[in-house]
């Protein structure tokens, strides 16, 4: 019988195998931030340990960085011991590092793809369940804990228990104003945030060949958000071209090698998923959630739904407890919703084809007075790009702060978080009860959807826009 | 890391679905540089609820979390299980973990034990209806007790053995330091490399 891809690139990693053991995993890309990382450096130091591969882990400051002033001192003083113990590790062991300022800095799930670190075939793991991410080209990525990190400092390897693996093929066409964001917060919301856990999810079908790199990445990104651990989508030519010509992409006869390496990497013809989902392209609206878990949502068209509909006590519960939480009744239509925060950027939705996205909305119109919007950057480099594009100019002239590169607003642990009590229509990945800021009140949209709720001041998509006169 | 073979403790209902592990520990004390000192953290957000159960006396020292289906869900932090064990807790049990949750519980010795459904309800009436019950885990013998109800536990084989024998797991990787040399030996040259 075939196999998968994930079993595919699974086994080409098999260091070791025993009867009634986890398989020893070989890993090729190992990214650290300043977050998961400090207590794993100490492990190694305590015990005497090198870091095995320093070539094989690259290291980049996001999650505490503000996106104002970066010129000055972190004025958070544990934000600003975290960044230092990460450049003091990384100067320690031997770590590559791009800090705050550095051209390369920006979001972990950013940065790798950017510098074409991330290829087919690769395993990747980052102490950041985000690290699904990467799986869009075709790599075994997933997100670890600190002693995991420890472990991948130390050894390069990790022990794991194969995961099962589920096809969600998504067919037909995706209407104007859909994107790939609606896509994976339609799968969770039908899969469940539980649905997908111990799977691999492999991203098939005519909808996904479609889509860009960039856009990829936005589906991969939240597979975590289903439980799953990695989601993972086939190479095609679509990704040799994103690869071809990054500063890390192999040269000459190595791409050749690689590129034929990378041709075999699709699931056969005769393989088995474990489980198969489908969802229907053409019947996709833009999604948003109302509630505190990724997997509550619903078409912009919809309304709030009633607690007393759900057919499971547990769902009921849970609906009930995210109604009172968010300040939502039943029965309201979610375009009457009024955000105070629009922000648009993180690992998610923070890539240069998103801010096109957004600018295009709003270009030529002014936010509402009643928001304030938040356009971060998902690195450096993107930012520089944008503002080669123009695309910083549009922003500021609706009335959008633009910031500099990092996690920002998708959680709470830098300057930029709601208030308690505060709405957002936010690009990120978590709607989670005080995700954004304690109290703070989130619902998950695309960039599509951001930038018109910016222009209206409720959650609206650009369908619902005036022509700009 | 210690050895978990048997423990009896307080148990502690917390009657909610997908805890998820901002919930566990929100993301603002998540900036120490250390590893211990977390319990303060524990679900921060909710202790300020007058009613949530860890506000209750009687269940204020308990040792076994007994909680809803797909605890520990989002963020990979493991700063998640070191909150619940500076706090206190031995065990949780749930009908479903997050998978990065229940890895990172296992490399630090805290139990996670999968009851069914049906199971966690019984036990949560007992400990509502008797707060300050105890609740004893058996890793040895894969069985949860709390009064006369006797749930079976899954633990897969090998946490379990790890968990009973408190093995370190890097400890054990480098036994096969020889296997990695030789995989390394043949990795092709077109993988990326950070430093060139």
């Amino acid at each position: 019988m075939g196999q998968t891809l994930a079993e595919k690139v699974w086994d080409a990693h098999v260091v070791r195998r025993a009867e009634g053991e986890p398989d020893l995993l070989y890993i090729d890309l190992h990214l650290v931030h300043e977050v998961t990382s400090p207590q794993a450096f100490d492990g190694l130091r305590l015990a005497g340990r090198p870091v095995r591969r320093p070539d094989l882990t690259l290291a980049t400051e996001d999650h505490n960085t503000p996106t104002l002033d970066i010129d000055k001192p972190i004025a958070d003083l544990t934000s600003r011991t975290q960044i230092e113990t990460l450049r003091r590790n990384c100067a320690e062991f031997g770590v590559r590092i791009h800090s705050l300022g550095d051209v390369e800095q920006g979001i972990v799930h950013v940065v790798g793809p950017q510098l074409g670190l991330t290829q087919p075939g690769l395993t990747v793991v980052c102490g950041d369940s985000h690290t699904s991410t990467h799986g869009a080209f075709g790599a075994l990525a997933f997100g670890i804990g600190t002693s995991e990190v420890e472990h991948v400092l130390a050894t390069q390897t990790l022990p794991l228990r194969p995961f099962k693996t589920m096809a969600i093929n998504v067919e037909g066409t995706l209407s104007p104003g859909v994107t790939a964001k609606d896509i994976i917060l339609a799968v969770i919301a039908k899969i469940g945030t539980g649905g997908g856990q111990g799977y691999v999810l492999e991203y098939r079908g005519e909808a996904i060949r479609a889509l860009s790199m960039e856009a990829r990445m936005t589906i991969c990104n939240m597979s975590i958000e289903a439980g799953a651990r990695a989601g993972m989508i086939a190479p095609d030519e679509t990704t040799f071209a994103y690869i071809d010509g990054r500063p890390h992409a192999p040269k000459g006869k190595e791409w050749d090698a690689a590129l034929e390496y990378w041709r075999t990497l699709y699931t056969d013809d005769d393989a088995e998923f474990d489980v198969e989902v489908s969802i229907d392209a053409d019947a996709l609206e833009p999604f948003v959630t109302w509630g505190t878990n990724p997997g509550q949502g619903l078409p912009l068209s919809a309304s709030v739904p009633d607690p007393e509909s759900f057919a499971d006590e547990s769902d009921k519960a849970a609906a009930r407890r995210a109604l009172e939480y968010m300040a939502l009744e039943a029965g309201t239509p979610l375009r009457d919703i009024a955000v105070d925060t629009v922000f648009i950027g993180s690992c998610t939705n923070g890539r240069i084809e998103d801010l096109r996205a957004a600018a295009a909305v709003v270009k030529g119109r002014k936010k509402a007075d009643t928001v304030r919007v938040l356009v971060v950057p998902g690195s450096a480099k993107v930012r520089l790009q944008a503002e080669q594009e123009g695309l910083d100019k549009v922003f500021t002239e609706f009335g959008a702060e633009w910031r500099h590169a990092g996690c920002s607003m998708c959680l709470g642990m830098n300057p930029d978080q709601l208030a308690p009590g505060e709405r957002s229509a936010s690009t990120s990945n978590r709607n989670f009860e005080g995700r954004q800021g304690k109290g703070g009140r989130t619902h998950l949209v695309s960039p599509l959807v951001a930038a018109a709720t910016g222009v209206r001041g409720t959650l609206s998509s650009p369908a619902d826009l005036e022509p700009v006169g | 890391m210690e050895k978990f073979i048997r423990h009896s403790g307080v148990g502690v209902p917390l009657r909610r679905s997908n805890v998820d592990t901002d919930q566990i520990i929100p993301a603002v004390y998540l900036k120490r540089v250390t590893r211990t000192g977390f319990e303060d953290g524990l679900f921060a957000a909710w202790r300020g609820d007058e009613t949530f159960v860890l506000n209750n006396p009687a269940f204020a020292s308990g040792s076994v979390l007994v909680a809803g289906p797909d605890f520990g869900t989002g963020s990979s932090r493991e700063h998640a299980v070191w909150a619940l064990k500076d706090y206190g807790f031995k065990a949780v049990l749930s009908s479903r973990f997050a998978d990065i949750f229940r890895g990172n519980s296992g490399k630090q010795g805290l139990l996670t034990g999968q009851l069914s459904q049906d199971d966690i309800e019984l036990i949560w009436k007992a400990l509502e209806n008797a707060p300050g019950t105890e609740v004893t885990v058996d890793l040895d013998q894969r069985v949860v007790t709390c009064g006369e109800i006797v749930a079976p536990m899954q633990v897969d084989d090998y946490t379990r053995w790890r968990l009973m024998e408190g093995l370190d797991d890097i400890g054990l990787t480098l036994r096969h330091t020889d296997a990695i040399d030789d995989f390394e030996t043949a990795r092709p040259s077109h993988k990326p490399r950070t430093l060139v």
